[in-house]
């Protein structure tokens, strides 16, 4: 049955004592409404479908800080200067997107109604973990496009609110889940924030010093890969920052962190490497 | 092999509203009331896991009286209804009218095709921008709908309940006020009835929140709201 139940009542498939991932429930109900689940053929890579780019992730004594850059290329065109790439996943966890554009927003709001169907279904949230691999498990389903060019690759960053910390889950596109300490950083630019980030994480940052250390990373990796856009001072556009503690996701309003990136590159002005690391 | 008697449709349809109305009159009651700031659902129900009252989206919420095995599945079914349009199209595309119609047509053909009609009754509440755009539809087991408004009592003793909530209810209480009438409404099930806040399930759709509306309230916010009231309609009789 494939119409919707609009004025014929619910499906029997509904009424299912079925599964509480609403994934699994498309796919059973209508399965074209997958992202992975389209036959392409050939390759996508001629097509210059816009890429997302660079993502940071931070941790710090109670919580984690989720980043990106606000560009999307296609070749070597900047298909957007404004996109924005790191969500809400649910109450307590974001999500960040690098790779193909199109396909990684359908993921993460696939992966956003994934985790509320499952609160609302079960009446409880799902684990940290529990989160971490649903997601690993939608990316595998995406490997057939992924094989065709069509790559996504999530970041995932969490409160844990049975051990009280921030936590940090990276992907590859086979859907292989990793979690990382400390801080890292996915996308075209990583490479170069990798480094900053490595120079400039100390375990006992503040909220505050973990905003300067992504948009610090930010701006590295923009000065470097020309696929990452840094801040822009003359339209107002600054990195997305988003806040995960135990008291839930919050984002980072623009104009906070437009004072920090108008610090950032004040500073630059007068050591364009950023800061200098102790020697020893 | 034995030929069944026959028996006159308008007789199956009587003993099967029968039969249905004795099993939901078994069962506690719940009320669901507009206030100032959005709809309040109040359920004499002592149980913490199984839930009589469950947000379905962002705006709409679920209150069921009846067979517990049959309104969860048509809650789990309204939640995957809504979930799935909201996918494919907006959230802001899913709304309470489309939900009710889907369960009344589901509802309705249960009740004439399977052996046995669901012995459930249930509300399905979207809060609006303000109080005259609050829709409350409450569906019974053949599948009829009623286009409620203030406010709805259903469940065992539904008539007694339903006559408090009409003495006591105004339109725009607050939050505490409508909880107070809720409460007292519902102990008129029995003679002796006294609610306490372990007793009680109580959830809002609260149309100041973001987005997700749905909020359940703590015993303890609970008790301070009964408390609230309480102290109110103390100073309000002795101003009179």
């Amino acid at each position: 049955m494939a119409s919707m139940p609009m004025g014929g009542g619910l499906p029997g498939v509904f009424m299912n004592s079925g599964p509480s991932s609403f994934a699994d429930f498309l796919g059973a109900y209508r399965p074209e409404l997958l992202p992975g689940n389209r036959v392409a053929q050939g390759s996508a890579e001629h097509l210059n479908i816009p890429h997302a780019t660079t993502i940071v992730a931070v941790t710090f004594p109670g919580g984690v800080i989720m980043a990106g850059d606000r560009r999307a290329t296609a070749g070597n065109v900047i298909a957007q200067r404004d996109i924005e790439k790191v969500f809400p996943a649910d109450e307590y966890s974001a999500v960040a997107i690098a790779g193909t554009a199109g396909i990684g927003l359908e993921m993460t709001r696939l992966f956003q109604v994934e985790l509320e169907h499952y609160e609302k279904m079960e009446g409880r949230l799902l684990s940290l973990e529990g989160k971490a691999n649903r997601l690993a498990t939608l990316i595998r389903g995406n490997l057939g496009m992924a094989m065709q060019g069509l790559v996504v690759v999530p970041l995932f960053a969490g409160y844990d609110l049975e051990k009280g910390v921030g936590r940090i889950f990276s992907y590859d596109a086979a859907g292989g889940r990793y979690e990382e300490h400390d801080f890292h950083s996915i996308g075209s630019g990583s490479v170069f924030a990798r480094g900053s980030l490595k120079k400039l994480w100390r375990p006992d940052l503040s909220e505050a010093d973990a905003r300067i250390v992504c948009v610090q990373a930010l701006y590295d990796a923009a000065d470097d890969d020309s696929a990452t856009g840094g801040p822009d001072l003359t339209r107002g556009i600054f990195p997305v920052l988003a806040s995960i503690t135990d008291d839930g996701f919050r984002r980072v309003p623009d104009e906070e962190v437009g004072d920090v990136a108008r610090a950032v590159v004040e500073a630059r002005y007068s050591s364009p490497g950023g800061p200098n690391a102790p020697l020893r | 092999m034995s030929m069944p008697f026959y028996v006159a449709p308008e007789q199956q349809m009587k003993d099967r509203a029968d039969y249905a109305r004795k099993g939901i009159a078994r069962g506690r009651s719940v009320v669901v009331l507009q206030y100032d700031d959005g709809i309040l659902f109040v359920a004499d129900n002592p149980s913490r896991a199984l839930h009589k009252i469950s947000e379905i989206y962002d705006r709409i919420a679920f209150a069921a009286v009846g067979k517990y095995n049959e309104f969860e599945q048509l809650r789990l079914a309204g939640v995957r209804y809504a979930d799935v349009n909201g996918y494919m199209y907006d959230r802001s595309d899913v709304t309470a009218r489309g939900l009710a119609n889907a369960y009344a047509q589901s509802l309705g053909a249960i009740f004439t095709e399977q052996t046995k009609p669901y012995e459930v009754e249930l509300v399905v509440a979207e809060v609006g921008d303000d109080a005259s755009s609050d829709q409350i539809y409450r569906l019974t087991f053949d599948g009829s709908v009623a286009d409620e408004h203030g406010f709805v009592a259903m469940g065992g003793a539904a008539d007694a309940v339903a006559t408090a909530l009409k003495e006591g209810y105004r339109d725009g209480e607050s939050l505490a006020e409508a909880l107070r009438v809720a409460v007292h409404a519902l102990q008129q099930q029995d003679a002796d009835r006294v609610l306490e806040a372990e007793k009680l399930e109580v959830a809002v759709l609260d149309r100041n929140r973001d987005r997700r509306l749905f909020r359940r309230l703590t015993p303890t916010r609970i008790d301070e709201l009964l408390a609230r009231s309480a102290d109110g309609s103390a100073e309000a009789s002795t101003e009179e």
